[in-house]
């Protein structure tokens, strides 16, 4: 296994937690949407795809992929029972209307403020910011996932974000392969868990914005060898 | 006898699109795209057009055949990821783009189609989209401006429409289409089925035949996916 895929691996394991029975969740495009298969098993998850649809199922069975049954991120997917389609219209009240408990989006930088940057590399990548912006000021709950550095081995975890922003002030808590931080308001950042393996150390050596360890801080135990 | 709305050819139904038109087009990546207006679109040549669309295609399907004849001169999206063709034009200057947050998007279309001339969404705050923007706070929590937004013409694609333009939708393919609908001032919708009007269901209605102008059946649809994805197990 890669050292990258490992750490996206971990990731999502950590972040599968964060979806409890009876949610109402929105999954960004990219590593979010690989959470997507750790829900099915949950109870009364529903999870919602901004193109128009609330009940996300898994991928359909060889040969039988529909082009009209599509989520954000574009991928072929199925429905699970009691699901519902509507227009992108009715989908954002949803999202911006409170409805959703918890959207999980992917990132490029987050700010020891809460901030979050993920649609554009100014003069390099434009992929445009979807319903991101909406989500981080609609989702009851906002969860970052990402990994802790870019290749280059500089920290995403930034005293203030480089690149252009999605949201201000917005995210609520960041999961890396490194450790998971809740950012309370206002805009202080606290260390609350360690991913398995890592230590302070590793965390504060990989991490450029300033954050306080919580008193109690808990160490994700290693994934059972499958 | 009136013709109606029913138009006789995809070419007869663009005939009065212009250069500069301003095109509001439905569709989510290529799912419920317009796909034989746009080839319509192609065959006429017409130049500087400004879509608003979600996203532009890909290189070689949907909007992005457009951009291939270089027949767009401005692009109003929220996501375009899918199309370097799209990126390559946007970051050599070729393409003007203004990117709108998704929902609010759809928003400025409803609006645009309801008689509401912009509206107020906490969207964007703090981000480069509100450069600009007024700003006003409600309850204590602020919120951006956002205008409305129409077309000279609205492309949408449904599953079944009827000859007054009651539209159908299938799936996700709705997404976008009902709203662009609202938003044009002339909207051509293209139906794998055309019944006639008595033949839907009027309680299963999405789309109005008030929001549409012209209708006809598209043969044969491609439905290209974009990303086919499977089960393993």
């Amino acid at each position: 296994m890669s050292a990258t895929s490992d750490a996206r691996t971990k990731i999502v394991l950590r972040a599968a937690q964060e979806i409890k029975d009876d949610m109402n969740v929105n999954l960004g495009i990219g590593l979010p949407t690989m959470l997507a298969e750790h829900t099915f098993h949950q109870q009364n998850v529903m999870l919602q795809s901004e193109n128009g649809l609330l009940g996300i199922g898994p991928y359909p069975r060889p040969g039988s992929a529909d082009p009209d049954l599509i989520n954000a991120g574009k991928e072929t997917v199925t429905v699970v029972p009691g699901a519902s389609f509507f227009d992108s219209a009715e989908s954002f009240a949803m999202i911006r209307g409170g409805h959703i408990d918890l959207a999980i989006l992917g990132g490029m930088e987050v700010s020891e403020q809460g901030d979050l940057a993920n649609w554009m590399i100014p003069g390099k990548m434009v992929k445009g910011m979807g319903g991101a912006m909406d989500l981080v000021h609609g989702a009851k709950r906002v969860v970052v996932i990402m990994e802790h550095s870019t290749r280059s081995g500089e920290s995403r975890v930034k005293r203030s974000c480089t690149l252009p922003l999605t949201g201000a002030r917005v995210v609520h808590r960041l999961i890396t392969e490194l450790a998971v931080f809740d950012i309370l308001d206002p805009g202080e950042m606290v260390l609350v868990e360690l991913q398995p393996g890592i230590s302070l150390d590793d965390v504060t050596a990989a991490t450029e914005a300033r954050f306080i360890v919580a008193e109690q801080v808990a160490q994700q135990p290693e994934p059972r060898s499958a | 006898m009136s013709q109606g709305k029913v138009m006789t050819s995809f070419a007869e139904a663009v005939a009065d699109v212009a250069d500069g038109s301003v095109l509001i087009v439905g569709g989510f990546g290529l799912s419920g795209c317009p796909e034989h207006t746009i080839a319509a679109l192609c065959d006429l040549g017409v130049k500087d057009l400004v879509v608003v669309s979600n996203n532009c295609g890909v290189d070689d399907f949907g909007l992005g055949l457009l951009l291939q004849n270089r027949q767009i001169r401005k692009m109003v999206s929220s996501y375009v990821g899918e199309n370097s063709l799209f990126e390559r034009q946007y970051l050599s200057g070729d393409l003007a783009v203004e990117f709108n947050p998704q929902g609010t998007l759809a928003e400025r279309m409803r609006a645009g189609g309801s008689g509401i001339p912009a509206f107020y969404t906490a969207t964007g705050l703090g981000t480069p989209i509100a450069e600009g923007k007024e700003v006003r706070e409600f309850d204590g929590r602020q919120y951006l401006l956002e205008h409305a937004i129409t077309g000279d013409f609205a492309l949408v694609k449904a599953w079944k429409g009827d000859t007054f333009g009651n539209l159908v939708y299938r799936k996700t393919a709705r997404n976008f289409n009902p709203l662009a609908a609202m938003a044009g001032a002339i909207t051509i919708a293209e139906v794998e089925e055309l019944v006639d009007a008595g033949e839907l269901d009027p309680d299963q209605i999405h789309t109005p035949g008030i929001f549409v102008q012209r209708i006809l059946e598209g043969g044969s649809y491609e439905k290209r996916i974009e990303r086919l994805v499977e089960r393993t197990a």
